[in-house]
């Protein structure tokens, strides 16, 4: 298969992520459409890393993966605090940004 | 020592003696202000003297010295100096200037020993001393208007002196915006003057003006007219006279310094320094002539009706200083300088012996009240006498010699001059009853109550007041101190006053037609080639003229006396009769009312509206719009902050779209 | 065979994408993820990205969903309101998730990168392989592999600060409830 194959099904994965991440008010489930986001982003390299011939695009995408992991946690540890305090877990509640 | 150092010390002397009392008020003990400041004035006039002889020593012709402390400007086209010109002029008048102030310094040491401000009035006084020197001794019309402005404000501080005092802090007001129009025409006239002729310098001005100038050419008439007005406003003339009447509210013996003596001749010498811009613009001389006949009759006038003492003899300053414009209007350069000489002794003489008298009467000025101190105070009221003689023009008195010779000058230029000299004339007449009207009053007649108090030898007491308004004050700072001070009882206004008596006297005798003609030699180095400055008018018309104004003299006080000597009814008929008149005079012509009317009014209402619309609609307006309107862009813009964390996310994308497409479009 | 094999690890991964953001329920979401991310390993490997692959299901799919299966069990179900509070959002949203798809398959097919069209060239042996990754790692990403591992070491930090129980706020929550029964 041609790389352009592989860059097309990741932008396409990449916008149904963004929209899910527009569209959706559940915290969870926003962090669930990143990770969708992120994955996109590692196939384009790894396709890219193809195209070239060398795993430089490779080591990328495991760097990435480290980074998905370390915010997953920041991100579930945020939601595990709101949760017990009992906060609403709906994205349009916390407005305190009004401005 | 040169004549210009002589100068430079003249001006030195007071401006140390302002600052020590300014500066040691807290320390200098009892009446130590007082005399320092009068050996400072006493140190300037000597360096006066030493001027005058180091100036007696050169040519006539080679009488004006310059000296410049400081290149004050000196760039593109323009070259001001910290300089100061020495000629017979300056000399003539820093002499009568220092030497009357020593005196009336003196005479104020005893008169405001009781008064809580001792030191800031004699440190105000000093000042007053150095900037009218300044004035006089200035070079150029820059140094010329700074000791103009200096002046304006020693006078409003020493009007005001008496701070607490409502009337005589508006008195200093008005004297103080009165003298600012003044310096805008003395500012403009030097304006125009740089324009013409490109210099400030007296003596450049003056050689460039004869080839620069036409006869009366429009430039030249309106720089005569704006230094006319400027002259005017500081020499109390019509329409600008109003401030001086009002002035009488700070103490005697400013009074007698600065309105009567020596600020209010400013004007005089002002006209008499640029004489050769007046003798090439005749029209504005002949102005100035007839404004100054104007003022002269006017005021004589008023002085016959108004009951204040000080008043009246305000008024006598004012009309006498219409002599003297007319006398340096018309070209009696000498005749009119010399009167100023004279008008300095006697008026400052009847202001001291005004101060002893008030001090008698417990601080009370109407001059219906006084009656009968020929007993009690018999020093006061013969200096007193003499000043009225000298005044009135009294055969071989200073004031005869003087006045009467620029009379005599108007009717040798003939023609319109006539009228000049037919009208002082009149006024003469005026001012001999007016002269003697305070002279009868005073010292003849059944003694008043505080008279006789004081021929028992207690000085009367009275409850300290606003002699004007009559309400009560007290006697600390800001007020009159509580004690009055009469000359019988003090040495130093004894001093002074009969050093100024025997001046009033004899002072005349310095300028007599035909023998000695020592004032018009002198100053003719500075008027040298003036044309009219060397007509000279023959003896024998000079003398006819002199034995008239003796005449009209005698008459006067003739008629006085009987007025309120002989029959004393006559003055209280004659205002029932005459009711109408009598008020118009006593309303002095109803000058303050049309000034209030025409000048007043107007700007307040200019002010009331420039605030009410201009500034409240117009200004506020743009600036409240302009609030308006970025606050209504900011709650529009606000909108996009929502608080939505999704709507945010949105605009994230929206934007990296936008970004995408450009980037697109610009690699096609 | 290879473009079999895309297309079934494409249609899974497509597949598992839309249901995360249709699924109401969030458990439901976290699955579908599972799916998605295991159809990428597939692609991976055709990719020649052995190691990626496998690091994709142990790492990614295994670790980091199990965290998100535990707490979505904890957190459970979340009503998601149906009104949008947000004027517009509702079909912005997918309007531009659209545009943005046109614009990258433009860029993407529009290129004119020549070597896009093509598959790549011949890979060597042991493209891919462990061996070479870590070679790579340790030689030419080395500051690269220290940062990541310090990332880590942060993250790990984190999630223990966030997770530890602090006395004040327990005590602070137990008072609340003590008062709320009170009043």
């Amino acid at each position: 298969m041609d790389t352009s194959w592989y860059l097309v099904l990741s932008a396409l994965l990449f916008a149904v992520g963004a929209g899910g991440v527009l569209i959706r008010r559940s915290p969870l489930v926003i962090l669930l459409c990143l990770e969708l986001m992120l994955n996109a982003g590692n196939l384009a390299l790894l396709a890219f890393a193809r195209m070239h011939g060398n795993e430089d695009g490779q080591i990328f995408a495991l760097v990435v993966m480290v980074v998905a992991a370390c915010e997953v946690v920041v991100g579930l540890g945020l939601i595990v605090a709101m949760f017990r305090r009992r906060l609403p877990l709906n994205v349009d509640d916390m407005r305190e940004l009004k401005g | 020592m040169s004549t210009t150092t002589y100068g430079w010390l003249v001006l030195a002397f007071p401006l140390a003696g302002s600052l020590v009392c300014a500066f040691g008020w807290r320390v200098l003990p009892g009446r130590a202000a007082g005399w320092i400041a009068t050996g400072a004035v006493g140190l300037a006039f000597l360096n006066a003297i030493g001027a005058l002889v180091m100036l007696l020593d050169e040519p006539t012709a080679a009488r004006q010295l310059t000296s410049s402390l400081y290149d004050y400007a000196s760039a593109a086209g323009l070259d001001i100096q910290l300089g100061i010109l020495v000629d017979p002029l300056s000399v003539y008048m820093c002499l009568i200037v220092s030497g009357v102030s020593t005196l009336i310094h003196l005479y104020s040491v005893s008169y405001l020993t009781a008064d809580r401000g001792f030191a800031r009035y004699f440190s105000y006084l000093n000042f007053f001393v150095f900037s009218m020197l300044l004035l006089v001794l200035a070079g150029n019309f820059v140094l010329l208007i700074v000791g103009w402005a200096f002046v304006g404000f020693a006078s409003y501080a020493l009007i005001s002196f008496w701070y607490r005092r409502s009337t005589a802090t508006d008195a200093g007001m008005k004297a103080f915006v009165i003298n600012v129009i003044g310096d805008i025409g003395l500012v403009l006239a030097a304006f125009f003057v740089f324009r013409e002729l490109g210099t400030f310098d007296f003596l450049a001005a003056f050689d460039e003006a004869e080839g620069a100038f036409s006869v009366n050419e429009g430039v030249l008439v309106a720089i005569c007219l704006l230094i006319c007005v400027g002259a005017f406003a500081k020499s109390a003339q019509l329409p600008l006279h109003t401030w001086l009447p009002d002035a009488m509210e700070g103490p005697t013996p400013v009074s007698a310094l600065i309105h009567a003596a020596t600020m209010v001749t400013a004007g005089v010498y002002l006209i008499a320094r640029m004489h050769p811009f007046f003798e090439l613009a005749p029209t504005a001389a002949d102005i100035a002539a007839f404004v100054g006949l104007a003022t002269l009759l006017f005021a004589a006038s008023v002085a016959l009706v108004v009951t204040d003492l000080k008043r009246i003899i305000a008024y006598s300053t004012i009309s006498q200083i219409g002599y003297m414009i007319v006398g340096v209007s018309i070209g009696a350069y000498a005749a009119g300088m010399f009167h100023l000489m004279t008008h300095a002794f006697f008026k400052a003489l009847l202001f001291m012996a005004a101060g002893s008298i008030i001090g008698a009467m417990a601080g009370n000025q109407n001059i219906d009240r006084m009656s009968g101190f020929r007993k009690a105070m018999p020093f006061t009221c013969a200096l007193l006498i003499i000043g009225c003689l000298a005044l009135a023009g009294f055969p071989g008195m200073s004031g005869f010699f003087s006045k009467d010779e620029i009379i005599g000058f108007a009717f040798y230029r003939g023609g319109m001059y006539s009228i000049l000299g037919v009208g002082m004339y009149i006024a003469s007449f005026m001012t001999a009853i007016y002269a003697f009207r305070i002279g009868f009053r005073v010292t003849r007649g059944e003694p008043c109550p505080e008279a006789k108090e004081l021929e028992g030898g207690h000085l009367a007491h009275a409850e300290p007041q606003n002699p004007a308004t009559g309400e009560r004050e007290d006697t600390d700072v800001g007020f009159p101190g509580p004690e009055h001070f009469i000359a019988e009882r003090e040495m130093p206004m004894k001093v002074a006053m009969s050093v100024l008596g025997v001046l009033a006297t004899f002072g005349g005798l310095v300028q007599i037609p035909g023998i000695d003609d020592a004032v018009e030699k002198f100053l003719a180095g500075s008027f040298e080639g003036s044309a009219l400055f060397e007509t000279v008018v023959p003896t024998g018309e000079e003398w006819v003229g002199l034995a008239i104004g003796g005449a009209i003299a005698i008459g006067g006080i003739s008629l006085a006396y009987l007025f309120w000597v002989r029959r004393p009814g006559i003055t209280a008929r004659l205002i029932e009769r005459f009711g109408a008149l009598h008020t118009f005079l006593a309303h002095k012509w109803y000058w303050d009312e049309v000034l209030d009317a025409l000048v007043y009014r107007p700007t307040i209402a200019v002010g009331r509206f420039a605030n009410s619309v201009i500034e409240r609609v117009v200004v506020d307006g743009l600036v409240a719009g302009t609030v308006g309107v970025v606050r209504g862009v900011g709650s529009l813009v606000r909108e996009a902050q929502s608080g939505f964390v999704r709507a945010y996310a949105l605009l994230l994308i929206t934007g990296f779209a936008a970004l995408g497409v450009y980037f697109l479009v610009a690699s096609n | 065979m290879e473009e079999v094999a895309f297309f079934a690890g494409a249609i899974g991964a497509l597949g598992g994408a839309v249901a995360v953001i249709a699924l109401r329920n969030p458990f439901y979401s976290v699955l579908a993820l599972v799916v998605h991310l295991v159809s990428l390993a597939g692609l991976f490997l055709i990719l020649h990205a052995e190691f990626v692959a496998a690091a994709q299901v142990v790492v990614y799919a295994g670790a980091v969903m199990v965290l998100y299966v535990f707490v979505a069990a904890y957190v459970g179900q979340v009503e998601e309101p149906i009104w949008e509070p947000i004027p517009g959002q509702r079909w912005l949203a997918p309007l531009l998730a659209c545009a943005l798809f046109v614009e990258l398959s433009i860029a993407v097919l529009g290129t004119a990168l020549s070597s896009i069209d093509s598959e790549g060239p011949t890979v060597q042996l042991g493209f891919g392989e462990p061996s070479s990754i870590g070679t790579l790692m340790l030689e030419k990403f080395l500051v690269v592999f220290e940062a990541a591992s310090m990332l880590l070491l942060v993250a790990a930090v984190g999630a223990i600060v966030l997770a530890g129980r602090r006395r004040e706020e327990n005590g602070r929550g137990a008072e609340a409830e003590r008062a709320a029964e009170g009043a």
